[in-house]
């Protein structure tokens, strides 16, 4: 890593504590998973940290942001309030959507966030229409659509690439590649190779691939790509490799990946790397991190300790909020 | 009905600039039944868009540009074709609002061509409405008069959530007046569109229009035949249903769907829970014959109801 001049120390310090964030968020999670507090499915974005805060330091407030179910790092980066989130996962009447969405289901409209969605590539014909109402309304909003490698060999995906650059809309399809649809390697699931970025060629869509498990390339990687699709040139389509250092899912034991593979994944911790990286080149203090660190922890207590006082919602919430009076 | 469909989405366009047209060929072909014909010269292609041959991005893209402030009608050509979008209108047009505690609005209307009887074969001619009525989160309308089409469809563009406005190729000839002056037909209000007191005639779509004529051909045998026209399957006018069989004490539903799983066996269902002191005898459920359509003329006669066979069961059924 180089050290990056537009970055103040500040906004670096920034960068760090939202995938500490991230991850203590998670670690909480998954322990309130087996205590039973937290049901359904659980899909864990630890090791993926660098992509959320590295896309989020990148956008503009009026910019939306569409994503899968695997959200909590989308979530929490993009400045959704941590305790309104942990009371979704705890299905309580403080939650965002009131318990009524859960983990896969995150939104916040004030922020832009408008949902994560658990249907393998549903999200992307969603974000391609967000693109065109801001062309439509020439709002200069992009749109950011996070999607993993498994929606690569979706209809939907083709459809909503295709739709995009055909009206060249405002869309950052931003590619998760963590090389697992679930538990199959993309060597299994993908006949077009490991340069995945190319999917964009048939549709004109300029790609790049980047490393995402440094947060600062994918920082860098995304404005330069936001500063092109603000100009009109329709969508971009950005592939950073990363790795899910947990299972698919709460239920998912893992015995399908090689335990080298995932020590090498394991060495490339976006974290601790960035955590050397501020130390050793930008001169921040352990002092100051160690203070971010306990800052951090602290606000996710605050937000589990909320999710549990929170009462769950009344029975009349069953029926509302399905139509719109 | 053709011009009052066309005359409500018209009306809309000029009044709303958030509301577009998108779908297969509605542009500088002018839809394929012709509802938008002279659109993209009128309205230009910002207002009138072509979409590729491609359903879900079609309405996933409606659904999206929805949650982004605007009112998009997106056509899907037939609703066999629906099917290739069912994602996105079931997994997410019908859940945004829920998912997200009612913070996101999904104000979408699809248009879609409904029903068999054209020589289409299998899969050109379902009658798939009744699906969608079955989810929450959707709305699913349709008129069967030029009437109802224009007055539903303005009531539609008032709406904020997603909805399913089902129109029959062969309804599109249907003659009937339309006042200047203007009205519009509230979502979720059936009406009797024939009064009468011994049997209720229950009916959707095409469906209507064969029980009328049921019912015309019942009047000459001295029975009078009660035709009540849905208009919206869901929100269902449950209330319009029973007060009609508390009037009748016998019911026929009819419609095009298979029989079984058919929303008509939903209806009958209702009528035994909410009216069953009222009823003669059992509610009667005819709808289409439970096979993939056929392509012959005279096989795809058999597998539509049509007023004989509704006049015959009304007569096999309640003895009239």
């Amino acid at each position: 890593m180089q050290l990056k001049e537009d970055l103040s120390k500040t906004d670096m310090v920034h960068l760090y504590r939202q995938m500490h964030l991230v991850r203590v968020f998670e670690e909480k999670c998954a322990e309130a998973y087996m205590l039973g507090k937290i049901r359904g499915f659980l899909h864990l974005y630890i090791g993926e940290e660098a992509i959320a805060v590295g896309v989020a330091a990148a956008l503009q407030p009026q910019d939306y942001v569409v994503t899968h179910y695997r959200d909590h790092g989308h979530a929490l980066a993009r400045g959704l309030d941590p305790r309104r989130v942990m009371a979704e996962l705890y299905g309580r009447a403080t939650g965002l959507s009131h318990g009524k969405g859960g983990s896969m289901h995150l939104f916040d409209v004030n922020k832009n966030f408008m949902g994560g969605y658990a249907i393998v590539g549903g999200q992307l014909p969603i974000a391609t229409g967000l693109a065109l109402a801001s062309q439509y309304l020439d709002e200069k909003r992009v749109v950011v659509a996070f999607f993993g490698d498994g929606a690569l060999n979706e209809g939907e995906f083709h459809e909503a690439m295709n739709l995009a650059s055909l009206w060249k809309l405002p869309v950052l399809f931003f590619l998760e590649n963590n090389l697992y649809g679930m538990g199959t390697h993309i060597d299994r699931t993908y006949a077009g190779g490991r340069d995945v970025y190319k999917a964009g060629d048939h549709y004109r869509v300029p790609a790049r691939h980047i490393d995402g498990m440094d947060v600062l390339a994918v920082r860098q990687a995304t404005r330069e790509a936001l500063e092109r699709i603000r100009h009109w040139e329709g969508p971009f389509l950005l592939e950073a490799l990363t790795y899910r250092f947990r299972g698919h899912s709460m239920a998912d034991p893992v015995e399908y990946r090689d335990k080298t593979e995932e020590a090498r994944w394991h060495a490339r911790d976006p974290i601790p790397t960035f955590r050397k990286y501020l130390t050793e080149t930008a001169h921040i203090s352990e002092e100051q991190l160690e203070q971010v660190d306990v800052e951090v922890e602290q606000e996710v207590e605050e937000a589990a300790r909320f999710a549990d006082e929170s009462p769950e919602p009344g029975p009349s919430a069953l029926w509302e909020d399905i139509s719109a009076t | 009905m053709r011009e009052a469909i066309s005359q409500g989405l018209r009306e809309a366009l000029e009044q709303d600039p958030r509301v577009f047209i998108m779908g297969e060929d509605v542009g500088a072909y002018g839809g394929a039944y012709a509802v938008t014909k002279g659109f993209l010269t009128r309205y230009g292609p910002k207002r009138v868009r072509d979409a590729p041959i491609a359903e879900s991005v079609i309405v996933g893209s409606g659904v999206g540009a929805a949650m982004g402030g605007l009112h998009p009608v997106v056509e899907i050509m037939t609703i066999n074709f629906s099917l290739l979008a069912m994602d996105q209108i079931v997994n997410h047009a019908a859940k945004i609002r829920y998912m997200s505690g009612g913070q996101v609005q999904v104000p979408l209307i699809i248009r879609t061509v409904t029903g068999g009887g054209a020589g289409l074969a299998a899969t050109h001619s379902q009658s798939l409405e009744g699906w969608y009525a079955s989810v929450p989160g959707l709305k699913v309308v349709f008129p069967t008069t030029p009437y109802d089409a224009l007055g539903l469809l303005r009531t539609c563009f008032k709406e904020k959530n997603p909805i399913i406005y089902c129109e029959h190729a062969l309804l599109y000839g249907v003659r009937g007046q339309v006042p200047d002056d203007y009205y519009d037909v509230p979502i979720g209000q059936a009406e009797v569109k024939r009064p009468g007191e011994h049997v209720s005639l229950i009916a959707y779509g095409r469906a209507v229009h064969i029980a009328l004529q049921a019912a015309q051909e019942l009047a000459s045998k001295g029975v009078q035949a009660e035709v009540v026209d849905l208009r919206s399957l869901r929100p269902l006018d449950t209330e319009a249903l029973v007060a009609s069989v508390k009037r009748t004490h016998r019911a026929v539903v009819i419609e095009e769907a298979w029989e079984t799983g058919g929303f008509g066996a939903y209806i009958a269902y209702l009528l035994h829970r909410q009216a069953f002191d009222d009823l003669d005898g059992p509610v009667v459920h005819l709808g289409g014959a439970d096979v993939p359509m056929p392509y012959a003329r005279n096989l795809e006669r058999q597998a539509i109801p049509d007023a004989a066979r509704v006049v015959a069961t009304v007569r096999e059924n309640f003895g009239l």
